[in-house]
This record gives structure tokens, C-alpha cells and sequence, in this order.
């Protein structure tokens, strides 16, 4: 009887502040397969979404940058082990959305994962990596510990929905800041399916916030925001990104461009720790040690 | 004394005059009340009207700092932020008042002379109002003397829940007196109902209407101190009232919700629910007020978001 079982389709919804709300706007916008063929209708944001988005993520900054390192390991680890949970939802929507076969989408996938979890790894590791004691001359301790730049706006690529999807929010979190994700315009589905892995995670909500609809009508406001402190431009086509760029010089946001490897969408390569570092700060303490300093002499 | 207005002599003549009279107050419907205010509150209030709300609103906070843990130089602070809450934009409008605890009302004036900004000061033992009746009207005296323009002071909400209205009634004549000033104009008094106490709308009806009879220049929602705090609901009440009071009696009273209003979007609603039911003569920080602290910023955010079209952050205004 199977035949006659009538089609439960899914209502796609955006992913902010840990809740699953419609577009503000009340907008959709059809997504379609690599092919053309209708798959599901995606909430079209707007700014006051985006808005919303950045309150949601400065609002759980506090706590999520707070957390040990060891804990937002934890939590990052525990996301890999509820994606690979409902791997075959991914591996489908990464086959209709990027025309791939069963077996290359479900590599895909897999390698996706295994970025959440290499990424996982590096929270309690980074920091002995970018800081460290550093040698000054005078009876200091002189030390520099790298600290989460804020709330990041975060352009997903537009080819890879999910591995560079992945690979674009994963080292944002890491390292303690929150983020605003825009998903691929045109095969958002695999982000908005995320964002239901990262609620059941331990991930507290507003930690990452997931908004589909068109790429530069969410990232200009974003881009002028005086609350964000750094946007990453992946996914932003070369004139959109010198536009971005312009806005968020206004209040000094820190901007990580498109990479030139990324435009060649490899992301299967390894992806190194450019995107760890790239939204850290570098908080230096100078300590008095009471010695006299290495010669004995007077500073 | 100040007499109450004379159509209404009768009703405080006596205890049981004055409990017949509150309680032949019609009943409040609280199904209809509460959707006239909610349907009050999906008005869309954009761009000219918007930047208009938003001056208006500041202009009537008073911006209120009642800690423990307040300072003298906190007190500065938020006294400087009345007089120039955005120092980017000197168009900003000032704030109705400063609202601070009586010891600390004498570093408000001090701070704000000369600046328009007026000074209130929460009085009768704020909050609970559990003291004896000496005690709260040399509180008052307190604050009258260190300069205040205003004075906030709770009803005793005990004896207003147990029936004892002429008590409350009498209370509020007493400290009422006490705002009177021989070398200048008498202290407002503002009475506080703590509408989170009262349990229904029909005593906050009955308690508008005994705080008016006995002389309050404004009927203030709460005290910002338990769980319930100004909700548009118990606002709009008070605000048929006091057209209601004007209608019978030609007095006009103030009108001030404090506590829990901290977004613009809920500062434009009351604004909406005073123009829709008191009326225009009520748009002005001489009669309606909001006790707000952190309202302000968000407001700032507001008109700079207007006046640059970019979305602002509390980096932008100063931590109080």
C-alpha cells in the first residue's frame, strides 16, 4: 500500500538563537536540484533575520567563549557524532544538491565529519600553538593568549553546501566565537539540516545561526552591522566582496577574503589552521617577576 | 491639605463611603482589555513617525537607578547620561528625570542643576512600604528637602488587600502634604500601586481611582522589584482612568509604567496605547513617564540605526 502513502514533505526552517523560526518576512524561495527538479521550499531572509541573528549570537557569545576548551571540544565532538547519526539525510542532500552519485556524495560526507571532528581536536590545542610565553627584556612574564574575535558573519560557499560549509564554521566555533552562517543561495538544504544537528548537540542556541535566502541581501547589513566583529567572505563573488569589504571597514571588522584555494573548491584538501587563527585576538599580559632581570642591571 | 476634587467630597468621607464608592467601580472585562491592548500593540510605527516615537520616548524616561549597591559617582554617571544620553548626536533629546533612592537625591541635584533634568525620589520605604507612617513621611520630608522635583511612593498594599482603603487613602494625603515646599513649587507625587500585587485588574481599577481622589500627580504601575512588572495591559487601565478621572473632575494625571520595558518596540506600544486611549494631551514627558533603565540604550541604538541605516551595538552606548 505503500503507492498510495501521501508525501510528508519537510518545512525548511532557519536555525536562530537554538529555535527553528520562519523568515521574519514571511518569504520562501524554491530550491532545486543540480537538474532543475523542484526539492523543497527555503525561508528567503531578510535583514531584520539577520538582525535577530546577531542579537541571538552576541547574547550566547558570553557563554560559549567562556566554556573551557576542553568543553567546547566536547560539545564540537558530540556534533560529529549526531551527524554521522543521520548521515543518509546528508548524503542525499548533498547528491541533489551538487549532481553527485550516491557513492561520490556519501565521500563527501564523510569527509565532512571527519573536518568536524579534526576541528574538534584543535580547541584545547590552539592556544599552546598561536601563544605562548614570549621573551622581552625587562623582569616581566610576557605572556600572549588568543582569545575569540566575537560574533562572526560567516558567507558559506556557494558550491559546497556541506564540506565547505563544514569547513567555514567549524574553526569559528573552535575557537570560543559564535556565528552567523549564510547558507549557499542555491542549495541551502544541507546548512538548514545542520542547524537540526547542531540543536540536539549540546551546542548551546544562538552559538551558530543559520540563514538561507540570497547571499547579498543577508551579508550588506552583516557587513555594516556595529555588533559583528568579523565577517568571512568565502562565499561572496569578487564585486560583492569588495562592496562587503568597504561596509565593514566602518567599524574595523576583521575580514577574512575568499581564498584563492577555495575558489578552486578543493575543499578536500588540507585545510591547515588559516581559519582557526584568522578570527583570534591576541591578548598579551606583562607580569612583573620582583627579579632584577637577566643582567641585574636597572630598566 | 489638599482636598479631593470636589465631585467626588462624598466618596472619601468615610470608610464604608469610600469602599462603596471603589467598589461600584463597573468590573473590568480583562478578556477585552487585554486584546484591546495587544491589537494596540501590532500598529506599525515606521521611519518619520518612528524617529518621532523614539525622541518622545526618551524624553519621557526617567532613568532609574534604585540598588544597594549605588554610588555617588554611579548616581554622576547616569545623571550625565540623562542630560547627554548620546554624546555622537547632540540632537539627542535629555530625559524627563533621574529616579533615585532619597539619600541619594542630593547628588542628583547637585549633578543636574541648571539642566531641566528633574530629579525623583522613591520614598515611604520603596519597595515594600512596610514601615510605620512616621518613618515613611520622614522619608519624604528626606527627599523633599534634598532637592527632589518628584516623588515616587508604594501604597501600603496590605491594607489596600485587606479592605482598609481610607487608610491608604489617609497615607497618601499625609505624604502628599509632606511634598509641599514653602520656598518653591510642591514635589509631584507619583504613587505606586504594585499592580503585581494588586492580583486583579478590578484592584487596579479601585486603586487608580483612591490614589487620584487622594491627590497623586501620576499613578505609577510598580516598582520594578517583583516578578510583574508594567505589561500594557494594567497600563492601559490606568490610562482609562485617568481620562475617565479628567472627564469628571477636569484634573489631569500622569501616567507612569515602570519596570520591564527595555526594547523600543515596547516603548512605541505604550506610546500607541496613551494616543489611542488618554489622548494626545498625554504625549508629553509632563504626564507620562517611563521607569526604565535600560530602555535608553536601546533606544540610542534605535535613532542611531535610523540616522546612519546601519544596525548599531551596545558597543555604542555606555554600560551603566
Amino acid at each position: 500500500m505503500s503507492d498510495n502513502r501521501l508525501s510528508v514533505f519537510k518545512t525548511y526552517k532557519l536555525y536562530v538563537g537554538g529555535k527553528f523560526p520562519r523568515s521574519e518576512s514571511g518569504r520562501v524561495y524554491e530550491v532545486t536540484d543540480s537538474k532543475g527538479k523542484w526539492l523543497a521550499n527555503a525561508p528567503q531572509s531578510s535583514r531584520k533575520d539577520a538582525r535577530d541573528a546577531v542579537v541571538a549570537a552576541r547574547k550566547a557569545f558570553g557563554g560559549w567563549s567562556g566554556a573551557t576548551a576542553y568543553n567546547r571540544g566536547q560539545v564540537l565532538y558530540r556534533v560529529a557524532e549526531m551527524l554521522e547519526g543521520r548521515k543518509d539525510q546528508f548524503v542525499r542532500e548533498v547528491a541533489d544538491a551538487e549532481g553527485l552519485s550516491k557513492s561520490k556524495a556519501a565521500a563527501v560526507v564523510d569527509a565532512a565529519i571527519d573536518r568536524w571532528v579534526w576541528y574538534a581536536g584543535w580547541t584545547d590545542k590552539i592556544g599552546q600553538v598561536v601563544g605562548g610565553a614570549n621573551p622581552v627584556a625587562g623582569p616581566f612574564f610576557n605572556l600572549s593568549t588568543p582569545e575569540p574575535t566575537g560574533v562572526v558573519a560567516v558567507l558559506a560557499p556557494q558550491e559546497s553546501s556541506f564540506l565547505g560549509l563544514v569547513s567555514v564554521i567549524a574553526p569559528v566555533i573552535a575557537t570560543g566565537n559564535t556565528a552567523v552562517v549564510i547558507a549557499s543561495a542555491d542549495s541551502p538544504l544541507p546548512a538548514l539540516s545542520l542547524g537540526e544537528v547542531l540543536a540536539t548537540s549540546d551546542l548551546p542556541g544562538g552559538v551558530v545561526n543559520v540563514l538561507s535566502g540570497r547571499t547579498a541581501e543577508i551579508a550588506t547589513p552583516l557587513a555594516s552591522h556595529q555588533d559583528v566583529n568579523a565577517i568571512d567572505l568565502t562565499g561572496a563573488d569578487t564585486g560583492l566582496a569588495k562592496e562587503l569589504e568597504i561596509a565593514a571597514a566602518d567599524n574595523l571588522k576583521r575580514v577574512l577574503r575568499p581564498q584563492p584555494v577555495d575558489g578552486a573548491a578543493d575543499w578536500t584538501a588540507d585545510p591547515g589552521t588559516h581559519r582557526l587563527t584568522a578570527f583570534l585576538e591576541t591578548k598579551t599580559v606583562w607580569h612583573p617577576t620582583g627579579a632584577l632581570g637577566v643582567s641585574g642591571s636597572s630598566y | 491639605m489638599p482636598t479631593t476634587a470636589p465631585a467626588f467630597s462624598d466618596a472619601t468621607a468615610s470608610d464604608s463611603a469610600l469602599r462603596r464608592f471603589l467598589h461600584g467601580l463597573p468590573g473590568v472585562d480583562a478578556v477585552g482589555l487585554e486584546a484591546r491592548a495587544a491589537s494596540l500593540g501590532t500598529r506599525s510605527i515606521k521611519t518619520t513617525a518612528k524617529a518621532y516615537a523614539i525622541d518622545l520616548a526618551i524624553s519621557m524616561i526617567d532613568l532609574t537607578t534604585l540598588e544597594g549597591a549605588d554610588t555617588p559617582g554611579k548616581v554622576r554617571a547616569l545623571a550625565a547620561k540623562a542630560v547627554n544620553p548620546d554624546p555622537t548626536d547632540r540632537t539627542t533629546p535629555r530625559t524627563a528625570a533621574v529616579c533615585v533612592y532619597p539619600d541619594m537625591a542630593a547628588t542628583a541635584v547637585a549633578a543636574l542643576a541648571g539642566s531641566g533634568v528633574k530629579v525623583a525620589s522613591v520614598a515611604t520605604a520603596f519597595p515594600a512600604g512596610r514601615a510605620a507612617l512616621d518613618v515613611k513621611l520622614a522619608d519624604v520630608r528626606d527627599a523633599v528637602a534634598a532637592g527632589s522635583d518628584e516623588i515616587d511612593m508604594v501604597i501600603d498594599r496590605g491594607a489596600f488587600l485587606s479592605g482598609r482603603y481610607l487608610k491608604v487613602y489617609e497615607e497618601i494625603l499625609a505624604v502628599k502634604a509632606e511634598c509641599a515646599r514653602a520656598d518653591g513649587p510642591d514635589a509631584r507625587l507619583k504613587v505606586i500601586f504594585e499592580t503585581g500585587e494588586l492580583s486583579t485588574y478590578d484592584n487596579i481599577r479601585r486603586a487608580s481611582w483612591l490614589g487620584m481622589l487622594a491627590g497623586a500627580d501620576f499613578i505609577k504601575t510598580s516598582t520594578g522589584k517583583v516578578g510583574t512588572n508594567a505589561t500594557p495591559a494594567n497600563t492601559l487601565l490606568m490610562l482609562e482612568a485617568v481620562r475617565d478621572f479628567r472627564a469628571q473632575t477636569g484634573v489631569q494625571i500622569g501616567v507612569k509604567p515602570a519596570g520591564g520595558i527595555r526594547t523600543s518596540k515596547d516603548a512605541i506600544k505604550f506610546l500607541v496605547l496613551v494616543n489611542e486611549t488618554a489622548g494626545e494631551d498625554w504625549l508629553d514627558n509632563h504626564w507620562f513617564r517611563f521607569g526604565a533603565s535600560s530602555l535608553l540604550n536601546d533606544l540610542l541604538m534605535q535613532r542611531q540605526k535610523l540616522s546612519t541605516g546601519r544596525y548599531s551595538g551596545p558597543d555604542y552606548v555606555t554600560v551603566d
